[in-house]
């Protein structure tokens, strides 16, 4: 029988208990999926938004209000905030070096993210079912 | 201000960097991801006004619809132009290709031209020259 392997970690390591939490490789993921996505939405949500807004108030009220385009709208700023709440986390992580500023930014990030989606969400429901 | 307080000295910064494309190229990609996360506050102000009437869409029509308006809504298109773009680029540098110097200079290069093509080309779909409209945008829109 072998030894068990000892750690490489010295014992005030052991104690913060700072390190990977792990999370490293699910941030990578969802970012490109999100990107993925986006290559799609994006071309199709700023040429479509374009149409809206020429036709004034009107316009912009029927582009809204039609199904597909309402779903399409959804998705298109639903990932858009996905994948930008990740990408300042990590300008904030990059950046920020101290903790209690980086904790604030990071929640204010989540906030500004959430809500932001839940305005839009909001509107567009508001027009479409309504 | 600063927390840091390790003596030791930082590894090598921007400003003994000889400057080159690939760092430029991602030294962009974080600003202009930055710049639209700014920019969809916009857009999504846009969606409010839409649902909350013409009280509050009138304003904000005329707000954008200023010179500074203008520019700052064509800068947000060549923001999303750029990321978009140097996106692609990004996935195709996580399959593990595109990652020599060369190329990746050229890359870099040819992203941040074709940017300000698709900039421009959106722009040109928004009906500011007169008679091009080759998807019936304008129809579209009555």
């Amino acid at each position: 029988m072998s030894k068990p392997q000892a750690s490489m970690r010295t014992p005030l390591g052991k104690v913060r208990g700072l390190g990977s939490a792990k999370h490293g490789a699910a941030h990578f993921v969802t970012q490109r999926v999100s990107a993925i996505a986006l290559i799609f939405l994006v071309p199709w949500f700023l040429i479509s938004l374009i149409g809206a807004v020429r036709g004034g108030y009107d316009g912009a009220l029927l582009w809204v209000a039609d199904p597909i385009n309402a779903v399409l709208i959804l998705l298109a700023v639903g990932a858009a905030l996905y994948h930008m709440r990740l990408g300042m986390q990590v300008v904030v992580e990059d950046y920020i070096a101290r903790h209690s500023t980086k904790a604030v930014l990071l929640i204010l990030n989540t906030f500004v993210c959430v809500g932001l989606f839940t305005v839009a969400a909001y509107a567009v429901l508001k027009i479409a079912i309504a | 201000m600063s927390s840091w307080t390790d003596k030791r000295p930082m590894s090598p910064h921007v400003s003994i960097w000889k400057w080159h494309m690939t760092m430029a190229s991602s030294i962009l990609h974080r600003v202009t991801g930055v710049g639209n996360y700014i920019g969809i506050f916009i857009v999504v102000a846009w969606l409010f006004a839409t649902a909350a009437g013409p009280d509050y869409y009138e304003p904000l029509a005329g707000l954008i619809g200023t010179i500074w308006g203008q520019l700052i809504l064509f800068g947000f298109t060549l923001s999303i132009s750029y990321h978009l773009l140097n996106g692609v680029r990004h996935l195709v540098m996580d399959t593990g290709k595109a990652l020599n110097p060369k190329f990746g200079s050229f890359l870099s290069g040819l992203v941040l031209v074709l940017s300000v093509v698709l900039a421009v080309a959106v722009w040109m779909l928004s009906g500011i020259v007169p008679g091009f409209d080759p998807l019936n945008l304008a129809g579209a829109a009555q």
